[in-house]
């Protein structure tokens, strides 16, 4: 992508990176893994696992 | 329109931040963590914390443990459906039945002691709500729940199941007795 | 390739309208309507039989409207409504032809004939179980694979926005970063994809136990897996209502975001965390560790309340910019006095941000905190809650989006023009009312999905105390507005798109995808990004405390001020309660 081009005073017309953290909010299939690994890991997974975790009562 | 257009800079990451919102992230980002640290600073400090202790077992097992309860520690019965009221000592295990449509046994409990009280359902999910105390539990099938509870004050209290169990739901009321 | 190029400009918006995601809009936004009317039919039998004065249904008429009350609102009316937004901004937004509209229209017809499946199961009187349909009380097998059936075409859906992302991307319709609506959109979107999966993970095990090829279905497993269904399909309108914000502040106002930075990075963090909050519903269910339970439900540590903080000061901040560049500039609030308050569409979006925030957003927090949930759990204080958060929140955002999408989609002029301006003002008041008056019952012990909370014939009754029937009362009496407002919105919404005079487009003509590709940008890209800077000229003067937007951060701490008070005077109410351990 080389459209927009920032003009940078009296340098040379140069094309500044995009930072990272924009890239990735400019990527919506790695959102996509974020948003559905996140939740899966942190609450379904674990959750599950803590309850698969519960005793048997004597 | 600019929400509803592309931004116009081809980077805006390092566009600066106004003061109005710098200010509010920094203001909402100490309050956020406040409300979290609450909740470990209430284990620590504070003494109304749900009991994390909960056993797998089956209706039938639960069912005969609560009956040998009500067996030693009944001290009479209410209604016309001879519900048992059970006076436990402090410290013991009380085992309390949830089912469709109502809660067995009636416990009678004493002012400033502590009682291990297991709430269980036998069929569906229920929820233990004491009134007008205000405590709030779901019970389900299968898991024993075991709570450290201490009354503080005497008096007549309800208990009503607050979770949905059917066409009878609202009948699903009982009493707790404080002494 | 042989796709349908046809595109219209809309003379009054500029927006490019793609013909056949057009269709899948109007398509969309109809089937919501229908099931908004069928849900708020249901209302009535809920609403005036917990007035216990009126009473109206027996238990088992109660339970039924119960549920299909809460699958019409909670499920079918927003996710249709939010299929229609997503068509919107991907391809509407990205000036983009929507990819596979043929696929579009097959999703369109399994979520219809999943709602049809789910409303006859309850119909027929076997499957009361409620939205939730807690294992293992069983439903009618219709009644779960009609909700499959629904969820997959609503998942389906989702995959054809994000191929229009795609399509957009690669035949260049826009350049550089998609808008921030879509951006939100995109984030309800991931949402949707989580919850509709968390909702297959139960749902099918679920139907086959219905139908007997699996014996058991664990309750508490049940519940986990089923709220990362149930509790997510509501922050796919979270993320949807504040998109929507947005927009209107955009098209209202042409306000302008105060940065993309700042609020995407917001949207982001409802993308990692908003749906850990499922776990708000198990905070008093035996087993799981406190650990678990006070990680997810705070989002991990608040920072998707963190990310509602934001954009609730960024939308209206953004707003206020706008009007103080307008002119708007004495003392903290002339811009927000001075705002169109006559017109709906920004009345129902401002109603719908302060009623999110103030009764919506706390009361969530309150609930969602692991010892503060004894208090309420179960009771009618969480109806409250999500009346303020779904019906005020999302269903008024939703509504004054359809104010503009009236004449700019369905080509319409608007029917009962007087009418509109009050609609808004009707619902969310009448709105405000009913989730206030049912917290304050639940605040009392009222217990939700209850038939009789005088416990008639019962033995051993339980007296709730005469304060809590008054709020019963009038939470029937707030209802009534709702409704009547409920029946407004429709009136116009309907009344304009079959019978409203037709809207004729002059500049209406075929033009090929190709020809619908934005150019190179200009170089200079100056003139709109000098928000900031201009902002500033509109702020209270040069002194100490130069904002862009001072009345907003006013506003802001009026907001956070109520919210510790609340907290903690929760706090307060538990410490008196029971020991518990």
């Amino acid at each position: 992508m080389s459209n927009a081009i920032q003009p940078a005073g009296d340098h040379e017309v140069f094309e500044e990176p995009v930072p990272p953290m924009q890239q990735l909010l400019d990527n919506p299939f790695l959102l996509l893994f974020i948003g559905i690994a996140v939740p899966t890991v942190l609450y379904i997974v674990l959750g599950v696992m803590e309850i698969v975790a519960i005793p048997i009562a004597k | 329109m600019s929400a509803i257009l592309p931004p116009p800079e081809r980077v805006w990451w390092k566009q600066p931040l106004d003061r109005v919102e710098g200010l509010w992230i920094g203001i909402a980002l100490v309050w956020c963590l406040i409300m979290f640290f609450m909740m470990p600073y209430w284990h620590v400090y504070g003494k109304q914390n749900l009991a994390n202790e909960a056993w797998r077992t089956t209706p039938e097992a639960y069912m005969k443990k609560a009956e040998e309860v009500v067996a030693k520690y009944k001290v009479r019965e209410e209604t016309d459906q001879k519900i048992p009221v059970v006076h436990p000592p402090a410290g013991s295990d009380v085992y309390l039945v949830a089912r469709l449509w109502s809660w067995w046994p009636i416990l009678e409990l004493e002012a400033g002691k502590s009682y291990r009280i297991h709430l269980m359902s036998m069929d569906w999910l229920h929820g233990f709500s004491l009134q007008p105390e205000n405590i709030n539990v779901e019970v389900h099938p299968g898991y024993d729940h075991v709570m450290t509870v201490t009354p503080t004050r005497a008096g007549s209290y309800s208990i009503i199941c607050n979770e949905y169990c059917g066409i009878n739901h609202h009948t699903m009321a009982s009493r707790l007795y404080v002494k | 390739m042989a796709v349908n190029r046809m595109f219209r400009t809309c003379p009054a918006s500029g927006l490019v309208f793609h013909e056949p995601a057009e269709n899948l809009m109007k398509a969309n936004a109809v089937a919501a309507a229908v099931s908004l009317l069928v849900g708020g039919i249901l209302a009535i039998g809920v609403t005036l039989t917990r007035w216990q004065a009126v009473h109206m249904l027996p238990p088992d008429s109660f339970y039924l409207f119960l549920t299909a009350h809460g699958l019409n609102m909670l499920v079918f009316w927003i996710i249709f409504f939010e299929m229609a937004i997503l068509y919107f901004t991907s391809s509407t937004l990205l000036k983009c032809r929507l990819a596979a509209p043929g696929i579009g229209w097959v999703a369109f017809w399994m979520m219809v004939v999943g709602a049809l499946m789910n409303n006859y199961a309850v119909f027929r009187g076997d499957s009361s179980v409620m939205f939730t349909a807690y294992a293992p009380m069983g439903a009618h097998p219709t009644f779960y694979l009609g909700l499959i059936l629904f969820a997959v075409g609503a998942l389906i859906s989702c995959f054809v926005f994000f191929a229009t992302l795609v399509v957009a991307k690669s035949e260049k319709t826009y350049n550089g970063s998609v808008p921030l609506v879509t951006f939100g959109a995109i984030t309800a979107a991931i949402i949707a994809v989580f919850t509709i999966a968390s909702g297959a993970i139960i749902l099918v095990p679920t139907f086959l136990w219905s139908v007997g090829f699996i014996d058991h279905i664990d309750s508490l497993v049940y519940r986990t897996v089923f709220w990362a269904f149930g509790h997510s399909s509501q922050q796919i309108n979270v993320s949807a209502h504040v998109a929507v914000w947005y927009a209107i502040a955009a098209i209202v106002f042409g306000a302008k975001p105060l940065s993309e930075k700042v609020s995407r990075t917001a949207f982001f963090l409802y993308i990692c965390f908003l749906q850990l909050a499922s776990a708000h519903h198990l905070l008093a269910d035996p087993g799981l560790t406190s650990n678990w339970k006070i990680f997810n439900t705070s989002y991990a540590m608040y920072l998707a309340v963190l990310a509602s903080m934001v954009h609730g000061l960024t939308v209206p901040g953004s707003i206020e910019v706008a009007q103080r560049q307008k002119g708007y500039t004495n003392g903290l609030f002339e811009w927000l006095r001075k705002a169109p308050w006559g017109n709906p569409a920004f009345s129902g979006m401002f109603l719908s941000l302060i009623g999110f925030g103030f009764l919506g957003g706390i009361s969530g927090v309150m609930m969602g905190t692991e010892q503060l949930n004894l208090l309420i759990h179960n009771t009618l204080y969480v109806p409250g809650h999500f009346h303020a958060t779904v019906v005020v929140g999302t269903t008024l955002a939703f509504m004054s989006l359809t104010y503009f999408l009236i004449p700019v989609l369905f080509r319409r002029q608007m029917m009962f023009a007087g009418m509109a301006p009050w609609q808004p003002y009707v619902f969310g008041l009448g709105m405000m009312g009913v989730s206030l008056f049912l917290m304050g019952a639940g605040t009392l012990g009222v217990p939700r999905r209850h038939w009789d909370i005088a416990f008639a014939g019962n033995p051993l009754p339980y007296e709730f105390p005469g304060s809590a029937w008054l709020m019963m009362a009038l939470a029937g009496i707030s209802s009534i507005f709702a409704f009547v407002g409920g029946a407004m919105y429709l009136a116009i919404t309907v009344g304009s798109v079959f019978f409203g005079k037709k809207i004729e487009t002059p500049g209406f003509k075929e033009i090929s995808a190709q020809q619908g590709m934005v150019g190179r940008p200009q170089p200079a890209a100056a003139p709109a990004d000098t928000t900031v800077i201009a902002g500033h000229q509109g702020g209270v003067g040069a002194g100490g405390m130069c904002m862009v937007a001072p009345g907003t951060f006013v506003l802001a701490i009026v907001f956070l001020v109520s919210f510790v008070l609340y907290y903690f005077i929760n706090w307060k109410y538990l410490s008196t309660v029971w020991p518990l351990r």
